[in-house]
């Protein structure tokens, strides 16, 4: 009985064991492009043009020969066919850094400073004994792999903090936010208090009208709408994107009205036979009972805002200096695409907020996606 | 579109509005007040720039240099024109496909990943012997909220093909430098290469099938077993009949989507088609007409073709999802 139970213990021990490792490497892969985004973005051109350069920041690894006291080294090589003396003196050497390489010795990879190399052989010094002096090795040099060691470009972010205009960027994107979940806030509470609260003809069809228009196609509005905004010379100005978001839309509405339709009315009921009216029943009985759902809308709208990319890529493309960060970025693509180090840098500005914003709210990212998602 | 709000708390909606209380029109008033600012707003700007689309469509309004020419009225030109025009309908082999054939041959990968994906990793978050799901729950949906442009980026960096991961490992591992995939420049390759720049999309997929997934109620697993249900008969018979909604759900989003889909091809191939073509997405050819070319007119009948052709298709969804969705309370 005892071995049984063990066994199955075991078992069950196993398959955790076994699920939960074949769970996080399919994490991994799924996940690998931000840690592809930190390396890159901590390397220099030179190494990301470099095949066979390690995946980490790197920098070729030098030493710095300090001048043990060497004297002068002659050498018998053949340079383009002919013997000849080459002369090493050290003294040359004192303070130079000099090139690591992984010189294959004995059949034992060395790691040795190159001092002077040629196409037949070179002469190298080993960091690790440097007064055991120089030494001839035959063969190409640059046939050898370069030695690399950790060195991240910090550069890059300060590069690509002032090549974008970063902080502006950054400012415009908070305001964006900032206004348009205001605008959000308000109106949406507003209007998902009359479809939970108000019982009236036509409201049934007019909440399936405000359902269906998550599925409109943006095409179909977007001609008349940008030319109206561009005859009132409202293009090129924020107002485009903010104004619209102070008359509801259908995701947010939906979210608060169905957590709306949870809170029970007795509350409401009392209220109103103490003559409130419906205006004061929405900011003192609804409101202070609904902060879950107004957090999730707001986090939901500050990270859809935040990502917005076609709007204000329309409205603002002549004005470069009001572009929230998405466009920025995407406009910094065109130009320095060719440096990926420079577009892994200024993807991770763009994506650092929202993310720090998923994991200090995560419980209502997923409360409300079950909301809208589940529920329908 | 009753099935989305089936299953809500439903109010007594009264019949006419002349047999009214006092009361009841008070409240009339009242529900119509709060719901103004969004019937303002869809009038505004949704239902009037609908109808203004409808009407360009039957005209001729051109803009150039900036001033807009005298519209005229010219029947079914622009649709006469759209039937014709090879930029649409195209689908000779050798030759550019037209905008809608590549939406759909790019829909023939795209959907089939959008949902097996977020469903086989809901299944996985389910499995019993997962430890810490709630972590891998919000790592697999964390990158869904990081702006699009960035993840696009991220993917394409990985994906380039001569200084991304996924190519050098290929030479690494042997495989010539010529037979590596150029991925977004490469016209083999390009649907995969979108289709993996957009599988950061999937969080909101997956949390809501995992959602469905746990909320199947377990006597029904219970008979299953006693009935002596294997796993695949199990969720064959069991789970999938009673997530059908959610899939569904997920289904209809994903093809609106699709229909709709350019913002990938113009931040990765600048909106060119580039390559050779193949990534001129119909709202992406719709787009550019309008402002690139300013032609609102023409703009206008291809926003509403598609605006009918989304329609029909939800609607052909709708009508068949009778046979393989399932809503408990149909069958009681």
């Amino acid at each position: 009985m005892d071995a049984v139970l063990r066994k199955t213990k075991l078992k069950k021990g196993l398959n955790a064991t076994f699920v939960t490792t074949v769970t996080a490497a399919v994490l991994a892969i799924f996940l690998m492009p931000f840690l592809y985004m930190i390396l890159t973005s901590l390397k220099t051109q030179t190494q990301i043009t470099i095949l066979g350069a390690p995946f980490w920041p790197a920098a070729p690894a030098q030493y710095t020969y300090e001048g043990e006291d060497l004297g002068t080294y002659t050498y018998q090589m053949d340079l383009g066919g002919t013997m000849s003396d080459v002369i090493i003196d050290m003294n040359d050497y004192v303070g130079r850094d000099l090139d690591m390489y992984m010189v294959p010795i004995d059949g034992e990879i060395q790691n040795l400073a190159l001092l002077k190399g040629y196409n037949s052989a070179s002469v190298f010094l080993d960091p690790q004994d440097p007064a055991a002096g120089p030494f001839m090795w035959t063969g190409y040099y640059k046939g050898l792999e370069r030695g690399w060691e950790i060195s991240p470009t910090w550069q890059n972010y300060t590069d690509v903090w002032e090549l974008i205009n970063y902080p502006r960027m950054l400012w415009n994107t908070f305001f964006y936010a900032f206004t348009t979940t205001i605008g959000i806030l308000v109106s949406c509470i507003v209007v998902a208090f009359g479809f939970s609260r108000f019982r009236f003809p036509g409201r049934d069809f007019l909440f399936i009208v405000l359902i269906s228009t998550i599925f409109l196609p943006g095409a179909v509005t977007i001609i008349p709408t940008f030319t109206f905004f561009s005859q009132i010379g409202w293009v090129g100005t924020w107002l485009p994107l903010i104004v619209p978001s102070f008359f509801a839309n259908a995701y947010d509405t939906f979210l608060l009205r169905q957590y709306f339709m949870t809170l029970p009315r007795e509350l409401d009921e009392a209220a109103y036979m103490d003559g409130a009216s419906p205006f004061r029943v929405l900011w003192s009985v609804i409101i202070p009972q609904s902060y879950p759902a107004i957090v999730a809308v707001t986090i939901f709208h500050v990270v859809w805002a935040w990502n917005d990319y076609f709007g204000p890529l329309i409205y603002l493309s002549t004005k470069m200096d009001s572009q929230p960060i998405s466009v920025a970025l995407a406009r910094f693509n065109g130009i320095y695409g060719q440096q990926p180090q420079y577009i892994q840098a200024g993807a991770l500005m763009t994506l650092l907020l929202p993310v720090i914003l998923f994991f200090a709210a995560q419980r209502f990212f997923v409360q409300g996606i079950v909301i809208t998602g589940v529920e329908k | 579109m009753e099935e989305l709000v089936r299953g809500l708390p439903k109010l007594p909606s009264l019949k006419s509005i002349r047999h009214l209380t006092p009361l009841a029109k008070q409240e009339y008033r009242n529900g119509l007040l709060y719901l103004s600012p969004w019937i303002l707003g869809f009038l505004a700007f949704t239902l009037i720039p609908m109808i203004a689309t409808l009407i360009f469509s039957f005209m001729n309004i051109k803009i150039t240099d900036g001033v807009l020419n005298p519209p005229q009225f010219v029947g079914f030109d622009n649709y006469e024109t759209l039937f014709g025009d090879p930029q649409v309908w195209n689908m000779r082999p050798n030759s550019t496909p037209g905008s809608l054939w590549i939406t759909i041959r790019f829909g023939l990968i795209a959907l089939p990943v959008g949902i097996l994906l977020p469903l086989g990793l809901a299944l996985m978050m389910n499995n019993k012997h997962l430890k810490g799901q709630s972590f891998f729950r919000s790592m697999f949906y964390m990158p869904y909220i990081i702006p699009f442009v960035a993840s696009v980026f991220l993917w394409g960096g990985i994906l380039n093909p001569e200084t991304g991961w996924v190519n050098r490992t290929l030479i690494a591992l042997g495989i010539p430098k010529e037979n590596t995939p150029g991925w977004a420049n490469d016209i083999n390759w390009v649907y995969p290469t979108y289709v993996i720049m957009g599988i950061w999309g999937i969080g909101n997929a997956m949390l809501t099938m995992l959602a469905g997934i746990q909320g199947v109620p377990t006597d029904l697993y219970d008979a299953a077993e006693v009935d002596g249900a294997g796993k695949l008969a199990t969720f064959w018979n069991v789970t999938f009949p009673m997530i059908s909604p959610v899939i569904f759900y997920n289904l209809v989003l994903s093809v609106v989507g699709l229909f709709q889909y350019f913002l990938v091809p113009l931040v990765i191939n600048a909106g060119t088609g580039r390559p050779g073509g193949a990534t001129m997405f119909y709202n992406l050819y719709l787009y550019k007409t309008f402002f690139t070319n300013q032609n609102m007119s023409y703009g206008s009948t291809l926003a509403w073709i598609l605006f009918l052709v989304i329609l029909v298709v939800t609607v052909v969804m709708f009508a068949t999802a009778r046979y393989w969705v399932y809503y408990a309370s149909d069958k009681g």
